[in-house]
């Protein structure tokens, strides 16, 4: 059986002041096994974004229902960590005791929340930030610590929303490294929304593509790219052959976005 | 000068300290030269003076003691009170629905024009003078921090949930934190505020405080005593409000960063 289960998911948010309610998702269906590395990647306001709010219990959808390990979802909860596009680290909260945020919640003796987030600060890189503050650091480094925040927790899923989409290019890239090599040793099932071709294939192992608004998957392909895998594989000819495929799809959804718009 | 450009500490200090040399200098000349009569405004010499035998003969430090302890007295109240309504209006919505029409027309009610009422319903002593501040201070303080707390960012509630966290969770660790920095100024603000009401509200019906001795020496058209107690009014607001700052800051490091 499939961890994550999304049946029929679908989404209209009612219209503002007596307007046309508009249709964000239409009914979705995606299953995700363990250790899955999904990416799902689409063209802005596809809905892509509400999909991954509605598996996080953030949104509720409209129709259909999403199972995780074959219970329905209702509402957050810890066994569905989330890193989010803005920065979303508590400011009056160190690193440290960021990363221990759902420990605590959870009742955890303070002596095992440090050493837990000890080993994630080790392993997002940043050792000796322990009692530095949000806004002491930068984006990048915020976002490592959200990320570490969510392993900490010791979710059954991982729900990236753009996570490393306020970056620049570089650090960008550094991220879906750590990311990467993060995931190749834990194994952690991760559902990632991009709207950048490379971030998507790099990552994943299998990619589904979103249509324009109102969203729907219109393909979905495995990136059969053996892990570990390195930054040079976005140079082979295999990578050139998928991006180019995904590429072609995501640009004709882009296209009808921007029709829409005008 | 440049708009928004940042002056040096030194020369902010400078600043800051020669326009009250201007000030004194300016009424020196003013009273001192002549140009204004006596009857109406003393000059700055015979008001430090007399200032000195207000608190050296006539036991003034007293007077200042009581309206101390008046406009902390009903300010403290009044925070007791309005810091949980104002959290619990910010973080629930039908809590803010049943309060907030009526706190927003209440806080326009001026708080001395209950003094009359205050007066037949309280009489003349000290609970007359701690309503004056509560209702002066309750009202704002409980509107501002409904909705500093009310505005925290969604974001971090949303992070919080997907962390685990249950609703009271949300209100203990997210919408206290984040707001404290905010609420802490907003007591200090209206703190500044409970000082004019404490000084209306000695101005009748009061035996001892710096209102009273306001009243007092209009009687005897002594204007320099008069000056000294809007001077030590003025003094005592300053070094309340430093203090405040400091301890925020001192308390609330991450938001200064």
């Amino acid at each position: 059986m499939s961890r994550l289960s999304i049946r029929g998911v679908g989404r209209t948010f009612p219209g503002v002041n007596g307007g046309a309610a508009t249709l964000a998702l239409q009914p979705t269906d995606l299953d995700v096994a363990d250790n899955d590395f999904i990416t799902i990647l689409g063209p802005s306001g596809c809905g892509k974004s509400t999909l991954l709010r509605i598996v996080a219990g953030l949104d509720e959808p409209t129709q259909g229902e999403v199972l995780l390990d074959g219970a329905p979802v209702r509402g957050p909860g810890a066994e569905r960590g989330m890193v989010f596009q803005s920065y979303t680290l508590f400011p009056w909260l160190t690193v440290q005791q960021n990363i221990c945020f759902g420990l605590r919640e959870k009742g955890m003796p303070g002596a095992e929340q440090g050493e837990i987030a000890a080993r994630f600060i080790a392993e997002v890189g940043l050792r000796g930030f322990e009692n530095h503050y949000p806004k002491q650091l930068s984006g990048g480094m915020q976002q490592r610590v959200a990320l570490a925040r969510a392993l900490a927790n010791d979710p059954k899923i991982l729900l990236l929303d753009e996570p490393f989409g306020a970056l620049d290019n570089q650090t960008r890239a550094l991220m879906q490294e750590l990311l990467l090599s993060i995931w190749e040793q834990h194994r952690k099932t991760v559902l990632f929304v991009t709207h950048d071709v490379d971030e998507a294939i790099f990552m994943a192992n299998r990619c589904v593509v979103f249509s324009a608004r109102p969203g729907r998957i219109k393909n979905e392909l495995a990136i059969e790219l053996p892990y570990p895998r390195h930054y040079t594989v976005k140079t082979t000819p295999r990578f050139s052959e998928l991006k180019a495929v995904v590429t072609e799809d995501i640009r004709a959804e882009s296209l009808k976005t921007a029709q829409m718009e005008h | 000068m440049k708009p928004l450009r940042e002056v040096e500490p030194g020369a902010k200090l400078a600043l800051g300290i020669s326009f009250f040399v201007l000030f004194f200098a300016v009424w020196a000349a003013a009273t001192l030269g002549g140009y204004v009569s006596k009857t109406f405004l003393a000059d700055p010499i015979t008001m430090f003076r007399s200032g000195w035998t207000l608190l050296a003969e006539q036991g003034f430090a007293k007077d200042i003691g009581y309206t101390v302890w008046r406009v902390l007295g009903g300010f403290v109240l009044a925070a007791v009170v309005a810091v949980p309504l104002g959290v619990a209006m910010g973080a629930y919505k039908p809590i803010e629905a049943f309060f907030e029409p009526f706190v927003s027309f209440a806080r326009y009610l001026p708080a001395s024009a209950f003094i009359p009422l205050l007066i037949l319903w309280a009489g003349i002593g000290e609970a007359q003078k701690l309503a004056v501040i509560f209702i002066g201070s309750f009202f704002q303080l409980v509107l501002m921090i409904a909705v500093t707390v009310g505005g925290t960012r969604r974001d971090l509630v949303e992070a919080a949930y997907t962390l685990g966290a249950n609703d009271w969770g949300i209100v203990r660790r997210v919408l206290i934190p984040a707001a404290a920095p905010q609420v802490a100024e907003t007591l200090r603000l209206v703190l500044g505020w409970a000082w004019t009401y404490v000084i209306v509200a000695e101005l009748i019906g009061a035996s001892q405080g710096i209102g009273h001795m306001i009243t007092d020496s209009q009687a005897l058209l002594a204007t320099d005593q008069i000056i000294f107690g809007i001077i030590t009014i003025g003094l005592i607001g300053l070094v309340s409000d430093l203090a405040f700052k400091r301890a925020n800051r001192a308390l609330f490091r991450w938001a200064a960063l």
